[in-house]
């Protein structure tokens, strides 16, 4: 004690040997900062997307990591708690000092970070498809958007069973925006939405929202209720024999149901998706493979696992391209339009103005023996709507959510 | 008309059976016993899975419900005798400590279970009322919330041990002085109790996406209820299912799932104001 109070300069001297040492070894590694539900009601999503990740930073550190650089994970588990997401994002942004932030589930939890995300230089990485508007620089949008998932699904849907629609949501930002994209599409259509129920989330019992719809008689049924205890509505739906077409941008592909509940509880269920684990071309086979050979006991490769997967390899290109992980020399490649990886779906590119990403979308639907079947093959779709309602990250930062009842100021 | 009638009954009982089944257990467990049980869910949890995986093993539907049941309040003793016959008189700190076990559940089942299993399917069955069609499944489950009823009245009001619960619950001393075996009943009681939860889980189980935090879903439900019933289980259960399920029943037709949620919390805040004792309280000071 006292040989060091005699050369204070001695401890003073250590701690800043050891400070540009530590310095030396956050250069020497990526820290990717993670955030993904793995308990809690929503833990068989995001299960998934944590592997995902762990999947791609293990074969990119295998093959020589980002520009010679090892990525290293640090992952917290928000529980689906949206205080948990901000306290996390806050310590993972301020004391880890993470060079990216990755993840959240719900939408509720990705506006949650948003503010603390735009007030660091963090750039941030959204992973799931989503009810889609956001024109915020500091994100970017690697799932599937409506323009990719309802301009898609509807007009079929439509064609195929016809124009009376019942909506089923869950009651939060999600849900409700999603059933305004519902309601704007089908307008366009000559549609109309007959009925239109929100529902709280954590119900789980729906006798009386089936005798609603069979009350109303749809042609078929807009299904976006959200997390475990809401998927009983399939089950309970289908012993009470409500044998009406289903329609749904979140089914099948995020939360498996067709694995989870016996047939044919999920029969005649349409969605559009950019991954669920039925696809079969070459790459996505191989992918597939490497997967289940690193966690063979996934019950399902769901489009969540697939994006946060696709977003590791998303972030490399960036930044080699860039040759910095600065969010603001990011940007620079994602402006000149050229910012695209060979995916398994398909070759993607992330849209300049929008800063969400092109997809390759297929129509897939559920039998009676729960076997999904790719129905329609759309191609690559662009993230259009936001480019062209007027939101242009190159040009204006206005960090806001649109929707098609919220449109930019021109 | 006869269809809407009879949706609007069939509702309501649907609803009554929920309140019913998911409130039985901790009614006597919280209602009787005083034990704040935050593992209620847990133990509805339990009687899901075991009869999810006795049905996967081969077992009857009813085999493995009374299967799921059984074993819920096997646990239940076992969890009395180790850890809650040390929290009588001790409300909050039983309130930690169950709350502690439903972490520990929920987390465990999620590391060594997995995040979801595959569900069993409702049993066939439906049949059709006017332009509505309804699953013959949910009959099944008002009758069981109805026949649980009437055995809870008759174990506590025409058994012997019932009238050694009964006693042991409202003067333990003197119970003790007069030679009742005071820590079984209340093993025994806790057991019936947890019993009660697991069955509800085991009826639920064909109808309800299987996570092992589904038991959250009940919890609700099941407090209001007990809480509306008041202390004296036996009375005011059934009254308290009935009116909160009128409440929820109507608000849901009128207005959709979350009015009706919103009506039924403001019905529990409005009744344990106006009857603080519940609605068994108010009941028995009536009869007075």
């Amino acid at each position: 004690m006292q040989r060091n109070a005699s050369k204070p300069w001695l401890g003073a001297l250590s701690a800043l040997a050891m400070l540009s040492a530590t310095a030396a070894a956050a250069q020497d590694k990526i820290t990717i900062g993670l955030l993904e539900d793995v308990s809690g009601d929503i833990a068989l999503m995001g299960a998934p997307k944590l592997n995902g990740t762990l999947l791609a930073v293990e074969e990119i550190n295998n093959s020589g990591g980002i520009m010679g650089r090892q990525i290293e994970i640090k992952h917290l588990d928000p529980q689906m708690d949206n205080a948990r997401y901000q306290e996390f994002a806050r310590r993972l942004i301020k004391r880890d000092k993470v060079d990216v932030l990755i993840g959240g589930i719900t939408s509720a939890s990705r506006e949650a970070i948003r503010p603390i995300v735009n007030r660091s230089d963090v750039f941030y990485f959204y992973t799931n498809q989503y009810e889609g508007g956001v024109c915020d620089a500091s994100m970017v949008s690697t799932g599937a958007v409506p323009e990719q998932q309802f301009s898609t699904l509807i007009p079929w849907m439509v064609e195929k069973f016809g124009k009376k629609v019942y909506i089923i949501a869950a009651d939060y930002n999600f849900g409700q925006l999603s059933a305004v994209w519902t309601r704007d599409i089908l307008g366009k259509l000559g549609g109309e939405v007959i009925g239109e129920e929100f529902i709280p989330l954590g119900v789980s019992q729906f006798g009386q929202t089936i005798q609603n719809i069979q009350k109303a008689k749809p042609d078929w049924i807009m299904t976006l209720n959200v997390g475990a205890a809401q998927d009983s509505f399939f089950e309970q739906a289908a012993a009470a024999k409500l044998d009406i077409p289903m329609g749904s941008s979140i089914k099948i592909m995020l939360g498996f149901e067709h694995k989870r509940f016996a047939p044919p509880a999920l029969a005649n269920m349409h969605a559009v998706a950019n991954w669920f684990e039925e696809v079969d071309t070459p790459a996505a086979t191989d992918f597939k493979k490497r997967w289940r050979a690193k966690f063979p006991d996934e019950k399902y490769i769901n489009d969540m696992g697939y994006n946060a997967y696709v977003t590791v390899y998303m972030y490399k290109m960036l930044v080699e391209a860039a040759q910095s992980t600065a969010k603001e020399d990011l940007r620079k490649v994602i402006a000149t339009g050229e910012a695209c990886i060979e995916a398994p779906e398909g070759r993607i590119c992330i849209d300049p103005k929008s800063q969400h990403t092109s997809h390759h979308m297929r129509l897939i639907s559920v039998d009676d023996k729960h076997n999904v079947s790719v129905t329609k093959d759309f191609g690559l779709i662009e993230p259009y709507w936001l480019g062209e309602v007027g939101c242009d990250l190159t040009q204006h930062d206005p960090k806001e959510q649109y929707d098609p009842n919220n449109l930019p100021k021109k | 008309m006869f269809a809407e009638i009879f949706s609007i009954l069939f509702q309501f009982a649907d609803v009554f059976a929920f309140l019913v089944l998911a409130a039985a257990g901790l009614a006597i467990i919280f209602g009787m016993m005083g034990i704040i049980n935050l593992a209620h869910g847990e133990f509805i949890t339990c009687g899901i899975y075991v009869t999810v995986a006795g049905v996967q093993q081969g077992l009857p539907l009813p085999v493995a419900q009374a299967l799921g049941a059984l074993t819920a309040g096997i646990i239940g003793v076992i969890l009395e005798r180790t850890v809650i016959h040390r929290l009588y008189n001790r409300p909050l700190d039983s309130i930690l400590a169950t709350w502690g076990i439903s972490l520990i559940v929920t987390q465990g089942m999620l590391v060594t279970l997995g995040s979801s299993w595959a569900g069993i399917g409702t049993p066939e069955g439906s049949f059709q009322v006017g332009e509505y069609t309804f699953s013959s499944y949910r009959l099944v489950l008002f009758a069981a919330a109805v026949l649980v009823m009437l055995a809870l009245y008759l174990l506590f009001m025409r058994t012997r041990y019932g009238v050694l619960a009964r006693a042991t619950m409202q003067n333990p001393q003197m119970a003790r002085a007069l030679g009742v075996r005071t820590p079984w009943i209340y093993a025994t009681s806790f057991g019936v109790g947890a019993a009660l939860a697991g069955l509800c889980g085991a009826l639920y189980a064909p109808t309800m996406t299987l996570i092992p935090t589904m038991g959250i879903t009940f919890i609700v439900e099941a407090f209001v209820t007990v809480v509306v019933g008041g202390a004296n289980v036996l009375i005011g259960t059934v009254p308290a299912a009935m009116v909160l399920g009128a409440i929820r029943t109507a608000l849901n037709a009128w207005q959709g799932q979350i009015i009706g949620q919103i009506g039924m919390l403001i019905a529990v805040i409005l009744v344990i104001r106006v009857l603080p004792e519940g609605v068994s309280g108010w009941l028995l000071r009536r009869n007075r």
